[in-house]
């Protein structure tokens, strides 16, 4: 395996586009991956395209058909709420490998008001449903349960999680690719309306369209695109292994902490290294049990790291600075692909208002429950 | 469960791991796989076992009915047409397996639950599907 240079980005700003196609608002997105890169489609080899909702309908092919059809390999991921980061990761590969020198991947979704409650049906007799009936396995209560085993086993309060929406809420102040961009305050979102206790509504992300993309290149061919390259120093892909209670109770936890101990140990690296986080924070439960997946904390200390501030911009180490899901938006496919824009703009000295000052190593953590989990490191070179 | 030829309606558990014996005298359970080569336990039946990887040796085991509450939520927003707010749970039973749940017979309010509370299993008709019959649901509530 060689090393490999992310030399473009690219994103719409997250938010709801009922008058685009998929394919229109991710074209969008690969235009300004290539423009960063100050290429055109020829030079690009393979192309990974993530969506969820179209899986079935050839997105990647119908991008190309609008940017510029030459006739490359188009790999079309779904995996769930990793299918970006998932697309990343297959671009990843193809030049890591050796086979191709530059590769895109595009992240794209529309959601329209459908969301995370939406479906739910097998088919068949609905007289059968389960839901509400042998408890739920919709998102909001599965995010829901997994904080309230935090706060079983080491005493972390719904203000804690709470402070996490306050925080992510403030950094997307300063980002303008953000599909919300309001400051909200501990009492506003407390007395918010309970989704899934503990979750209120504004420790939900919201649902919605955005497409993001990134190219990758031979670290060898990087300077001929960028004065900047940015290296992928790990990419890791796990699924849920077996844990007593993962088939009844999705374990996210240790889903991320086999990924984490992968990343770390491929980047030759650890947490103490890290100068920022974009992590999956669909639910701001989410975010506090991360900290200590990936090792940025230790072990039952989250709750105090978002009370003390450690998580924000200006702390010990950022984590969401981009506003994180829950404020700028979480279009399932995109997701993955906009985390990497994000730190790379950071590693770059390119993030504006919310830039973490000298970051030169970062890491973008997305977890698809059922379950995936993916994590890039990203080093300046 | 055997289907017979005939349109009487009967009682159907809602998922198939539920078991509603014939005979009345016998109360419902959930039925789970033991994997003989590791022990690990898993609701319903199983081609293989995920933990140790064994395709045989996996017997079916009857649940005990009564556990302990891991971990719980307090819904108040679901898909249409699901009545909220209730307390969706995990429920930890002594075989070493979980289950999904609604914790029944509590206000749905976070003061009324504890971690590790006992809890007991209750069956009730909930529904009819298409064909006329009686859907059959488990819920746990405070034992
Ligand atoms: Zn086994």
């Amino acid at each position: 395996m060689r090393d490999v240079a992310i030399v473009g980005v690219g994103m719409i700003k997250f938010g709801r586009y009922p008058e685009k196609t998929v394919p229109e608002l991710a074209a969008q997105a690969a235009l300004l991956a290539l423009k960063d890169a100050g290429m055109d489609m020829k030079s690009v080899e393979l192309m990974a395209s993530g969506n969820l909702y179209q899986s079935n309908a050839m997105v990647g092919q119908r991008i190309l058909q609008i940017i510029g059809q030459t006739g490359i390999p188009i790999i079309n991921v779904s995996n769930a709420c990793a299918t970006g980061s998932t697309a990343f990761r297959e671009a990843y590969f193809a030049v890591a490998s050796g086979a191709y020198d530059v590769a895109m991947a595009i992240g794209s979704e529309q959601m329209g008001k459908m969301g995370l409650l939406g479906g739910g049906g097998m088919g068949g007799d609905p007289a059968y449903s389960t839901e509400g009936v042998l408890g739920s396995g919709l998102m909001p209560a599965v995010f829901g349960m997994a904080g309230v085993e935090h706060m079983r086993k080491y005493g972390t309060t719904q203000e804690q999680f709470a402070k996490v929406s306050v925080k992510n809420d403030k950094h997307s102040m300063h980002n303008p690719y953000s599909q919300y961009q309001t400051e909200v305050g501990l009492e506003d979102v407390l007395n918010a309306r309970v989704v899934s206790w503990p979750n209120t509504l504004y420790m939900c992300c919201p649902t919605g369209d955005g497409a993001a993309a990134a190219i990758v290149c031979s670290m060898e061919k990087a300077r001929q695109f960028t004065t900047k390259p940015i290296k992928v120093a790990a990419s890791i892909l796990t699924s849920d292994p077996w844990t007593q209670r993962d088939l009844t109770m999705p374990d996210i936890n240790t889903l991320t902490r086999n990924a984490a101990k992968l990343a770390y140990e491929k980047a030759g690296l650890g947490p103490q290294d890290l100068d920022l986080v974009e992590l999956h924070d669909c639910f701001a439960t989410a975010e506090i049990l991360h900290y200590e997946n990936l090792g940025i904390c230790g072990e039952g200390e989250a709750g105090r790291m978002v009370d003390e501030g450690a998580t924000s911009i200006g702390g010990k180490i950022p984590v969401n600075a981009s506003g994180g899901l829950l404020s700028k938006g979480h279009p399932l496919g995109a997701t993955g692909v906009a985390n990497v824009c994000e730190v790379v703009w950071h590693l770059r000295g390119e993030a504006g208002g919310r830039q973490v000052e000298g970051a030169k190593v970062g890491l973008a953590h997305v977890i698809g429950l059922g379950s995936a989990c993916t994590i890039q490191v990203l080093e300046k070179v | 469960m055997a289907e017979a030829p005939t349109a009487q309606k009967t009682q159907k558990p809602i998922v198939p791991f539920l078991r509603l014996p014939e005979n009345p005298s016998e109360q419902p359970y959930l039925a789970g796989t033991r994997c003989k080569t590791c022990g690990a336990v898993y609701l319903g039946a199983r081609m293989a076992c995920s933990k140790c990887f064994a395709t045989e040796g996996l017997d079916e085991i009857k649940l005990s009915d009564k556990g302990e509450l891991h971990v719980f939520s307090i819904v108040h927003q679901s898909a249409p047409g699901v009545p909220t707010p209730y307390v969706a749970a995990i429920v930890d039973l002594p075989e070493g397996v979980s289950v999904r749940c609604n914790i029944a017979g509590v206000e749905p309010d976070p003061k009324n639950l504890k971690f590790g509370m006992p809890v007991q299993m209750v069956t009730e008709a909930i529904r009819t599907d298409r064909e006329g019959n009686d859907v059959i649901a488990f819920s746990f509530r405070p034992a």
